[in-house]
């Protein structure tokens, strides 16, 4: 089983040379530690900064660049700032290559949700659903399971969707899952994973084709 | 040349009433025109509607407003990391409009350079879009999302000069060119008011003619939300 770094170690393989990623809060936001060092990778934030480099460190926090989760950032050369609608420009116009974000559910149709809990969270969706509608190619990283050891990988979402139908790839501490028409279908085994244990795991219709190859982290 | 310098915070937000809509730049605390909040606590305005990407935090930004009781409706993408505001909310006291960030910045930008609505993906098949029209184009769907009215916007900016030109600093950009002009009267707080012709014509984000009232800020506390560092090795 992988631990939230181990998630975000196995996403860093999705991401290729040349590639503009959007990274959400949480887990994807660790994605950026693992990507391969070879390769040339732009990480954009949507409140507005393409380029992102690492923490800053202690004493050189700047309060006027941050990321979308509100932490202190720093730059890499050829960094550039810019306003919200241009961010959103280069969301919506499929500008960014890759998005990567956490969910709370998702369906096998490819629904995401991970917004709102309604009359106990609600936090917004922030830029999630621009980044949802628009992007070509979205890999979700997140629990196969909730606390209390419910899937959250379903044939149907039962909290307020973030978007339709536009989930293609999913990252879990279990399994790496391909979105398809007819189901999840199982791509990899997370180490000493079975696939009966993502089996009892996944509510949604889960496909097994042939030998599932444990993945490499 | 046309000048909008006003004096003092007090000049700059005449004519703010009760039960108005306003827009404030700003993501988190980064970039939100500290002044001109400041300023509102201090007017008691009440019955505000409210249109910025966050709320601010419970003792800081909108979350002042949100204490005093001032804010009828918030107009906002997330919300989150504000006790009161969570509060508020769910109790039913404050009105809240959650929509897409791309679509607030839009919805801005479609006030500002003259356009009724915009068609935009976000949005669609989610309650975000109940209600609303929505159309094919190309075998996509959209949601018709119509461009914001507001009185009055509250912008700050790194640089500016009486002239009302504009200079950002980082992402403490965001949502305050997009606010620019997008309301009845534009307000811009900046940190240094320059002399007219110090800053270069190539280098202005947001040319005067969108903002009609300009002053420096008395003081900025720019306050950290999320301090991350790493270590020295």
């Amino acid at each position: 089983m992988l631990d939230k770094n181990g998630i975000a170690k196995r996403i860093a393989k999705e991401v290729q040379d040349g590639y503009y990623v959007n990274l959400g809060i949480g887990i994807p936001t660790l994605v950026a530690n693992y990507v391969r060092e070879d390769i040339e990778v732009e990480f954009q934030s949507e409140n507005g900064v393409l380029g992102m480099g690492p923490f800053p460190f202690e004493g050189e926090e700047d309060a006027d660049i941050i990321n979308a989760g509100k932490q202190t950032i720093t730059t890499l050369p050829g960094a550039s700032f810019f306003d919200s609608a241009t961010s959103f420009a280069m969301i919506r116009g499929q500008h960014v290559d890759l998005t990567i974000l956490g969910a709370m559910e998702v369906s096998e149709n490819g629904d995401i949700a991970n917004w709102k809990i309604p009359g106990r969270m609600v936090k917004g969706m922030g830029g999630a659903m621009d980044l949802v509608a628009s992007a070509e190619n979205i890999i979700v990283a997140m629990m196969h399971t909730n606390k209390k050891g419910e899937s959250k990988i379903l044939k149907q979402c039962s909290l307020p969707l973030t978007g339709v139908g536009c989930v293609k790839k999913i990252v879990t501490n279990l399994a790496v899952l391909e979105v398809t028409q007819n189901g999840f279908k199982l791509l990899e085994r997370a180490p000493g994973v079975s696939v009966e244990d993502i089996q009892k795991a996944t509510e949604g219709t889960l496909i097994v084709e042939g030998n599932i190859p444990e993945m490499a982290v | 040349m046309i000048l909008k310098k006003v004096n003092s915070v007090q000049d700059a937000l005449k004519g703010v009433k009760n039960d108005m809509t306003l827009m404030l730049g700003g993501f988190g605390l980064s970039g939100i025109p500290e002044n001109a909040i400041a300023e509102l606590v201090s007017m008691e305005v009440k019955g505000l509607t409210c249109i910025s990407n966050n709320a601010g935090v419970d003792d800081f930004g909108l979350g002042l407003l949100l204490q005093k009781r001032q804010i009828k409706k918030m107009v906002s993408s997330y919300v989150g990391e504000n006790d009161e505001f969570e509060r508020q909310m769910l109790s039913g006291e404050l009105d809240v409009e959650l929509i897409p960030q791309g679509t607030l910045a839009e919805r801005c930008r479609a006030a500002q350079a003259g356009f009724p609505a915009i068609y935009t993906p976000a949005g669609y098949g989610t309650e975000v879009a109940e209600g609303k029209e929505t159309r094919e184009f190309d075998g996509k769907m959209y949601v018709l999302e119509h461009a914001f009215k507001a009185d009055f916007a509250f912008v700050k900016a790194w640089k500016g000069d009486a002239a009302g030109n504009l200079v950002f600093k980082g992402t403490a950009r965001n949502f305050n060119p997009c606010m620019c002009g997008a309301a009845k009267i534009t307000i811009a707080e900046v940190e240094e008011l320059v002399p007219v012709g110090e800053l270069d014509p190539n280098q202005i984000h947001m040319p005067g003619i969108f903002v009609q009232r300009i002053f420096e800020g008395e003081k900025y506390e720019k306050r950290i939300e999320q301090r991350t560092v790493r270590t020295r090795e």
